[in-house]
């Protein structure tokens, strides 16, 4: 398992510079003039503002020379200037990415905590009609639009029953706490804002629970079908021969089994994840790094939707890397498998 | 005379079917002393796992087990889970045959055996459970046990694993062992060695034990009484001895000339012709009249009765008139 | 003669004991239902797409009364902030998204076995070549390669189905290269190879018809995939423009009209039941290639 580890490690450097090449290439086929974006439609007629913003841009030059400074740049850290925001790509990604990162983390306890939950009901009463609610539950959520379930949620908690506040992370009228991790949930701890750490808890509620239940389905398919495995397994008889109650032989051993293969799909569920957050950024106006490629996808913004681009392969490889490593380390056989 | 330790009385196991249910094991008796080991002998599908699984209590929901199983006076069969968790493990433990497959894979041996422990006395402390954990270790001869015990069971050989769960099955001293082909999977030089430990619990602390097998050598070298089981009946039942010196039924001396021995100079293995009846199929006479060379018509019309024949009883319609305790393989 | 030599009598030692017990049991139960479903509702939809120009009361892109009402009975799911009916945008939608996805699986699972297969078939340099370029596309989180490809060839539905098959085609090579891979190893590979079959007949009459069940599969359950993400795409501006009634353009016309809650439902329902159908369906068709996996 470590070879594959290590193999995985290996390959990466040269999946990065795919991912680089194949997202500077993707940028150079583009249909739309991204000088609209930077100075406007009435100003393409003169050649003296569009030379200066060519120049200023890195758009002058051939196809080559620009990959080599750009991947020249990308070493080095610099992704590029956003035409929209006009800050380096780099740092608007910086800011944005602890408030993905919250709501990322919080839907995945919502999704995988759930899921395994579904999973394991499920599997202890197969073919019950506990059974076939709590499957239809899971593939529920994979099947709903997290748009459109986003809209209906917001309507449904914040407009019909008032139960959570609307869009944003934090009330509009709060003062912020000072960013120091940018979580916000950390940010008003830190700050001992207790109402803003409730403010904050209650925003987060409806997004993490409408993408959480958006990869339930895939870990309560993977974790059922696992346990059913593992459940038909002597060990799982010679528990109950020691005398151990039925849940202690369902969590102890059964989904301490079944939970290794499983882990495979956390990779997954992570491209769920981010597949998820760019809509579910957009309802609910979350400021994130989803919201922010929407807003560069729309307006032509190349630097940033390929620097979004390239961060997000990098997460997912590292999504991936750390899922083979968490496998390796689960299972005692593999440990020493070397 | 004594009351037995397991009295089971008219036992039937039905597993249900799309066109209803059927008997996998019908109407079995079977009692085991203090101290006694009794063999259940039969081939696959002969219902002697389910029955003892019947015993634990430990068979799927949707199987339905009726008749009487006395267990030191108390009736298993229907009784709630509360109470048979308190006998699993503790009175009555259960050897499995794939040592292989009945160690969780994750948990290390150490953890196994302190759960069995722990599961039937919550008051003891870490350390007592650790040391009584090393000393099933120890009994069941697990060289350098201390260093064993963090290990997980991949790092232990078929022989060793089947030791450990051996230990583990012995760890609140039980009453009743029931173990399931317990050396099946083992290689021979091996098995010899499990036996050994069987014999020493046997002697040193008295358990009792039901030795499921296919292996009639298990049998002669440890058992006191026989059952024969054959497609979820008795076939015959007596004192080991007698029953291997002169086989009432068929199906017995069937068993009996396809096991090699030394002193058999023939150059042939002899086997029973054809298979058990498939539980969806049973013939409506006795189950063993198709393969049987003896069997009349009266054997395909009606099944017989267990009836009474020396130290034993017999389910055979012929019982009385064959003589097979001559039967070897050279006359087949 | 009583006993004569045959198979010995035997017992096999049987692992998982509770197993075979628990599988011999296992029932079967409802378990057509989720199918039939599924066919009714796919099979009404292409019904609704192919005939409703002929009997649609409302123009789909057109007046059709007051704006922003609530259901009624002239408009049972009342109307946009244009005054369009809700119900028969709705069901136009079915003439966007339904082939759209279609088009996309079938040119992605197109080239996919076709690369897939040339890759598994002849190895070596090919697939090395068209592995890593499958390895690359997969390294992207979908939606963000979808949202650069769209972006970078401009909004609209063609473009939007551009990105899609890009994105997808590397899941079907994969797939079909393990197929071929594993099928290439049966014994009736190797005699056909002995027999003198040349490879191109190899390939086409021996190996790739065993290769199939597992992309029909995948086909069948990607169906909901690629309509959620197509009208995720629609959703966020860089698929379908208005006025088009596809479902994704129109849950962001809900979502601009945010009290009216209408606008929204009849789109998001109809996402809903196509990609429930298509995973309902999926599964029944696996449990027909693969009777073992029955209740997985």
């Amino acid at each position: 398992m470590l070879k594959v580890v290590v193999r995985r490690l290996l390959v990466m450097p040269f999946l990065l510079l795919g991912i680089v090449t194949a997202t500077f290439l993707l940028a150079q086929f583009t249909k739309g003039n991204p000088l609209i974006s930077i100075i406007g439609a009435r100003n393409l007629g003169n050649a003296e503002i569009v030379a200066a913003a060519k120049a200023r841009w890195g758009l002058d030059g051939s196809v080559p020379e620009r990959y080599a400074i750009y991947v020249w740049n990308l070493a080095h850290g610099d992704l590029g200037t956003s035409f929209r925001t006009r800050q380096p790509v780099l740092t608007d990604l910086a800011q944005r990415l602890p408030a993905t990162l919250e709501l990322v983390i919080a839907a995945m306890l919502v999704g995988t905590l759930g899921g395994i939950g579904l999973a394991i009901v499920s599997a202890e009463f197969k073919d019950s009609a506990a059974d076939h609610l709590a499957r239809l539950v899971a593939l529920m959520g994979s099947c709903l639009p997290v748009f459109w379930l986003g809209l209906i949620a917001l309507f449904l908690f914040t407009v019909q029953t008032r139960l959570l506040p609307g869009p944003g992370r934090l009330d509009i009228r709060a003062v912020a706490p000072p960013p120091v991790t940018g979580f916000m949930l950390v940010d008003t701890l830190l700050a001992g804002d207790g109402a803003g750490f409730v403010d904050a808890l209650r925003h987060l509620v409806l997004p993490a629970a409408v993408l959480g239940w958006s990869v339930m389905g895939i870990v309560t398919r993977m974790v059922r079908a696992s346990m059913l495995d593992v459940m038909g397994q002597d060990y799982i008889t010679m528990a109950r021969a020691k005398g151990a109650g039925r849940l202690r032989v369902l969590v102890h051993h059964a989904l301490a089994n079944a939970l290794i293969p499983a882990l495979t799909i956390l990779g997954f569920t992570f491209a769920y994840l981010i597949t998820g957050s760019v809509l579910v950024e957009t309802i609910f106006s979350w400021p994130g790094i989803g919201s922010y490629a929407v807003d560069a996808a729309r307006s032509l913004d190349y630097p940033a939707i390929t620097g979004v681009t390239i961060i997000g392969g990098l997460g997912f490889l590292l999504a991936n890397l750390m899922t083979d490593i968490a496998y390796a380390a689960a299972d005692p056989r593999m440990r020493d498998a070397g | 005379m004594e009351a037995p330790l397991l009295d089971i009385k008219g036992l039937t196991v039905s597993i249900p079917f799309r066109d209803g249910e059927r008997a996998a094991v019908s109407n079995v008796d079977l009692s085991v002393r203090r101290g006694e080991v009794v063999g259940l002998v039969g081939e696959s599908g002969s219902g002697k796992s389910l029955s003892m699984l019947a015993v634990m209590g430990l068979l799927p929901r949707h199987v339905s087990v009726s008749g009487s199983i006395r267990f030191d006076g108390i009736e298993l069969c229907g009784a709630p889970e509360r109470r048979m968790r308190a006998l699993r493990g503790r009175r009555i433990a259960m050897v499995f045959q794939d040592p292989m497959t009945a160690l969780n894979p994750v948990k290390t041996i150490g953890a196994q055996i302190a759960e069995m422990i722990r599961l039937h006395n919550p008051r003891l402390s870490g350390a007592e459970v650790r040391e009584r954990a090393l000393g099933l270790l120890e009994a069941v001869a697990i060289p350098a046990p201390e260093r064993r015990f963090d290990q997980y069971p991949h790092e232990f050989s078929g022989g060793m694993r089947q030791r450990v769960v051996i230990a583990i099955a012995i760890a609140n001293d039980p009453d009743l062992l029931i173990a399931d082909e317990p050396t099946t999977a083992l290689d021979v030089t091996i098995q010899a060695q499990i036996m050994e430990i069987f014999a020493r619990l046997r002697e040193e602390r008295g358990i009792a034990v039901v030795l499921i097998t296919h292996d009639l050598g298990l049998v002669a070298g440890l058992a006191d009484r026989m059952n024969v089981l054959y497609a979820g009946r008795i076939a015959e039942r007596g004192p080991v001895g007698p029953v291997f010196a002169a086989p009432r039924h068929p199906y017995t001396a069937g068993l009996l000339a396809a096991v090699p021995s030394i002193d058999d100079v023939a150059d042939r293995l002899y086997a029973i012709p054809g298979a058990p009846p498939a539980l969806q199929n049973r013939p409506p006479g006795c189950a063993f009249a198709p393969r049987c060379g003896f069997s009349v018509p009266l054997c395909h019309a009606s099944e017989p009765a267990l009836a009474r024949f020396g130290e034993g009883v017999v389910a055979c319609h012929r019982a009385a008139e064959l003589s097979l305790s001559t039967l070897s393989a050279k006359e087949a | 003669m009583l006993f004569g030599p045959t198979l010995p009598a035997i017992e096999r030692p049987r692992p998982r004991l509770a197993a075979g017990i628990g599988r011999a049991f296992r029932r079967l139960g409802w378990s057509h239902l989720p199918a039939i479903f599924a066919i009714a509702v796919l099979a009404g939809l292409v019904i609704v797409a192919l005939t409703i120009p002929w009997w649609t009361p409302y123009d789909p892109i057109g007046l059709a009364g007051r704006r922003l009402q609530p259901p009624s009975a002239a408009h049972w799911l009342g109307t946009d902030a244009l005054g369009r009916d809700v119900l028969v945008r709705t069901l136009y939608g079915a003439r966007y998204s339904l082939p759209i996805a279609a088009g996309v699986l079938v040119a992605a699972v197109g080239i996919g076995v076709a690369a897939g297969a040339l890759a598994g078939f002849l190895g070596g340099l090919a697939d090395n070549v068209l592995m890593r370029l499958a390895d690359i596309t997969l390294a992207f989180p979908p939606v963000l390669l979808a949202m650069a490809i769209a972006a970078s060839l401009g909004p609209g539905l063609v473009n939007t189905a551009l990105a899609l098959i890009i994105v997808w085609w590397p899941i079907y090579a994969r797939l079909m290269r393990a197929q071929v891979l594993n099928v290439k190893k049966l014994d009736h590979v190797d005699a056909a190879i002995v027999g003198g079959v040349r490879p191109a007949r190899l390939l086409f009459r021996h190996i790739m018809p065993l290769c199939w069940s597992p992309i029909f599969v995948n086909t069948t359950m990607d169906v909901g995939q690629v309509i959620l993400l197509a009208a995720g795409l629609s959703f966020i501006g860089l698929g379908a423009q208005p006025p088009t009634p596809e479902w994704g353009q129109m849950i962001a016309e809900g979502a601009s009209n945010f009290y009216n809650w209408w606008i929204a439902l009849g789109p998001g329902v109809a996402i809903f039941l196509v990609s429930l159908s298509a995973n309902f369906l999926g599964d029944a068709l696996r449990d027909l290639a693969d009777p073992q996996s029955r209740g997985r």
